[in-house]
């Protein structure tokens, strides 16, 4: 069965209709792409599945359960994490704190616990920060070592979107949804990225959905693509064969002149 | 050169304060008290450092970071000069309007008692040119001090500084000599204020040891900063605060142990809505009714007079049940707030702690908890061996203060430092963000709302056993506005800035129904608490003592600009240093 299934999910802004009736499935431990044109329904969709809207109608199946209309930090709670298109850190606080933030919803330690230091807080303590510092080896040398200490706003853009993926991580889900993950970062950078996240499957064992304009990371990283245009599902199926499908083609470059 | 555009703009804005003070009453009643024994009193002081400040500002010129400002201490010395002339000018022609007409029926300060104080009881013509030529000479002076070397600087606001200290804190410094008699006698005249030979001595004093150990004690501080926890010189300072705590209320007398547990309550108040507000970032402008249900909560529980219900429990006892009733009261304000944000949030608290006034005054509750008369006869804390602690006793009294505030801190900081601080921080940063990577943001916050009331509650039962009845009129929502200032202009989301807030502001200015330590200020405290908050909002709004977090926020732009320059633009820095990593 599939990790996610998402059945005719619809979701309206006024009179847009974000999402009208999309089907999606991925299985465990693939990449699949999302792509489509701007204003497709492509970050509407992500915001949807991770809770930050509810949906209007339609089914989302995550490993069986419906969570739909389920709160965000429940839905990450369960195994979603998503980074955001606009990258979205907490930028005063350090780098190590917006990754130790993510493991949250993975420790209890409440509030009598940390005022009594318990061993079990302090514990927690250190493995928050341990866990933290793991998944920022992830990028190699870029976000640790004096980079820890740092706040997240002085880092460059795209060290901004790395440790959004790595407090993501944090969160230590089963299925991760990255927004243009390498919009705004240089080719070799991209390049650096798209390895990872084919690392995020083959290493962590991590299901991606990936929504990106640069057809060279979704021709590399993806299992399987799938096409959206106004809020509906228009092809599926791997790189080769969508990008040869001519609806998408339309969909991207308008319809080709009748003359000529 | 001279920007005479900027000392006209300044002059103005000079002879406008000091007419403003005068006309508001500030001169006369500051006139009362003398800080250096024949003729320089409070109100001379406030009219030449007005003067001086002045001439300072328009010789410093525009703030300009690209450009070292000129320090040239003769044409500073007439910027600032020509400023006070027209400062005095035109404070001499504010002078001359109220001796000639009278408008005592609209502005009662507006009298005689004006023009005596503003012409040093010299009468109008001769007066208002001495005082002209003292506004000139004290900003030339302020003027020219922009110029001076730093180490004459240094000097000088030091020696100064400690002389006015000196004088202001006259009860405070007597107080703690008080063993050495006959020194306090030296010191200080026989009816208040300074020796002259006293002062002279204090600011040479003042002026050598900052030649002879400058930078020292900055030295210092950063040592102890670096310094790891637990390390000896780290606990040696620590040591040593403990046994100053101890120790003070044992030298200083009644008046200021009584100030000192006024400020303790507000600092005990601070450090609560520090929680709320700095590190959750929810704005709660009705803390006030916390410390109501603090405080009322043990006034019925410990008084035989309660009215309806009067168990007549130990302080002790009643404690843990206050804290507890305190708890369910944050949920109760917190849950049907907790989908608001911001400016809403704020509204609906402010209409909350009126609420909960307006409740406890009503005639419908009066049988419970006594209307306007309050609950009266609440003893202290009863301590086995020394029997029951009340206001009376402020210095005894002030150890449970103490104790308190340092409960409070504690808290604060293992709060601060923990998970749950690093999700309260999330939140405050990015609401959506923060729920969407697995914090709930409904029990964040209500564990905020919950912590912040049960340290005011704290404060609440302490204020019961210290003044032994409680009246609606203490909790009105003036006392959470004077809390939620003290929080930022000591800094937000700092221990240590809420500390020196409360100080500050409660200790020596005063508090809300209490003068501080300068009681001439207690008239007037509101437009001070005004003028430093309007000042801070614009030239420090990260506060006195800011945290880290807190000043990166308010000047983090700043800072990444920098940052971005200094690695030449974002992604050749980066790949420059790929490139000495791999």
């Amino acid at each position: 069965m599939a990790l996610l299934q998402i059945n005719q999910l619809t979701k309206a802004f006024g009179g847009v209709q974000a999402l009208g009736g999309v089907d999606f499935h991925i299985d465990e431990g693939t990449i699949v792409s999302v792509i489509g044109p701007n204003g497709a329904g492509k970050t509407s969709f992500f915001n949807v599945i991770s809770g930050l809207f509810p949906p209007d109608s339609g089914e989302i199946l995550f490993d069986g359960d419906n969570l739909a209309h389920h709160q965000p930090n429940e839905i990450t709670r369960r195994g979603i994490a998503r980074t955001f298109q606009n990258v979205r850190l907490f930028p005063n606080l350090t780098v190590l704190e917006n990754v130790m933030v993510g493991q949250h919803c993975r420790t209890k330690e409440g509030m009598w616990g940390t005022i009594l230091q318990t061993k079990a807080q302090r514990e927690e303590e250190k493995r928050i920060e341990e866990n933290a510092k793991e998944v920022l080896s992830f990028f190699g040398s870029r976000l640790a070592g004096y980079r820890y200490d740092q706040p997240a706003f002085v880092l460059s853009y795209a060290n901004r979107r790395r440790l959004e993926i790595a407090r993501a991580m944090a969160t230590e889900p089963r299925l991760l949804l990255l927004d243009e993950p390498t919009a705004g970062m240089n080719p070799r950078e991209t390049v650096e990225l798209t390895e990872l996240i084919g690392e995020l499957r083959d290493e962590r064992g991590l299901t991606v959905v990936v929504i990106e304009h640069d057809m060279k990371v979704v021709e590399h990283v993806s299992d399987r693509v799938v096409v959206l245009d106004h809020g509906v599902k228009i092809a599926e199926g791997d790189y080769e064969s969508v990008s040869t499908n001519d609806d998408v083609i339309e969909a991207y470059l308008g319809r080709p002149a009748e003359a000529g | 050169m001279i920007d005479l555009k900027r000392v006209r703009t300044f002059g103005l804005i000079a002879g406008g304060t000091l007419s403003f003070v005068a006309a508001i009453g500030m001169v006369e009643s500051f006139n009362e008290r003398t800080l250096i024994n024949p003729g320089i009193t409070m109100g001379l002081l406030l009219i030449l450092g007005i003067a001086a400040v002045f001439g300072y500002i328009v010789a410093a010129g525009k703030p300009n970071p690209l450009v070292e400002t000129a320090r040239d201490s003769r044409s500073g010395g007439i910027a600032g000069g020509l400023t006070g002339a027209i400062a005095g000018v035109v404070t001499s022609l504010f002078v001359l309007f109220v001796d000639t007409f009278d408008v005592s029926e609209f502005f009662p300060n507006m009298r005689e008692p004006l023009v005596e104080a503003m012409t040093f009881e010299l009468g109008v013509p001769v007066g208002l040119l001495v005082l002209t030529a003292v506004v000139t000479a004290t900003a030339a002076a302020g003027g020219a001090f922009h110029g001076m070397s730093d180490s004459f600087r240094a000097g000088m606001s030091r020696a100064l500084g400690w002389v006015v200290a000196f004088a202001l804190f006259e009860l405070v410094v007597s107080e703690i000599l008080d063993f050495a008699d006959p020194l306090v006698d030296l010191i200080y005249a026989p009816r208040g204020g300074l020796q002259p030979w006293a002062a002279v001595i204090i600011g040479a004093l003042a002026w050598w040891l900052s030649t002879r150990y400058k930078g020292r004690g900055e030295a210092f501080t950063e040592r102890v900063k670096d310094s790891e926890a637990g390390s000896r010189l780290r606990r040696s300072v620590i040591l040593f605060g403990v046994a100053a705590v101890i120790i003070l209320p044992m030298i200083v007398g009644g008046v200021v142990n009584e100030l000192l547990i006024t400020s303790g309550l507000f600092i005990l108040m601070g450090l609560g809505l520090n929680i709320v507000v700095g590190l959750a970032g929810l704005l709660d402008l009705g803390y006030v009714a916390f410390f109501a249900v603090g405080a009322y909560g043990t006034a019925i529980l410990t008084s035989p007079s309660s009215p309806a219900f009067a168990p007549g429990l130990s302080w002790w006892i009643a404690l843990p049940i206050v804290m507890v009733l305190a708890a369910i009261a944050g949920l109760f304000v917190g849950t049907p707030v907790i989908r608001m944000r911001g400016d809403y949030l704020a509204i609906v608290t402010l209409g909350f702690g009126e609420i909960v006034r307006i409740l406890l005054l009503s005639d419908w509750l009066t049988p419970i908890f006594g209307g306007a008369q309050g609950i009266t006869r609440i003893p202290g804390i009863p301590v086995p061996g020394a029997g029951t602690i009340s206001g009376t006793d402020p210095q005894l009294f002030i150890y449970f203060t103490f104790m308190f505030v340092l409960l409070a801190a504690y808290i604060s900081y293992r709060a601060q430092n923990s998970r749950i601080g690093r999700s309260w921080a999330a939140m405050r940063e990015d609401e959506d963000v923060a729920e969407a990577i697995g914090i709930s943001t409904v029990q964040a916050k209500l564990l905020a709302f919950v912590t912040g009331a049960v340290i005011a509650s704290f404060a609440g039962a302490l204020f019961s056993a210290k003044v032994g009845t409680v009246f609606t009129n203490s909790f009105d929502v003036l006392v959470s506005i004077i809390i939620l200032v003290v929080v930022i202009v000591g800094g937000m989301g700092s221990i240590r800035g809420v500390v020196v807030g409360a100080l500050v502001l409660i200790g020596i200015l005063g508090g809300p129904k209490s003068p501080g330590l300068l009681a001439e200020f207690s008239e007037f405290k509101l437009l001070i608490y005004g003028a430093l908050l309007v000042y801070m909002m614009l030239k420090r709004p990260e506060g006195l003592l800011p945290s880290v977090r807190r000043s990166r926020e308010l000047h983090g732009e700043d800072l990444t600009q920098d940052a971005w320059l200094d690695k030449g633009g974002d992604f050749t820095g980066d790949s420059a240093e790929e490139e000495a990593t791999t």
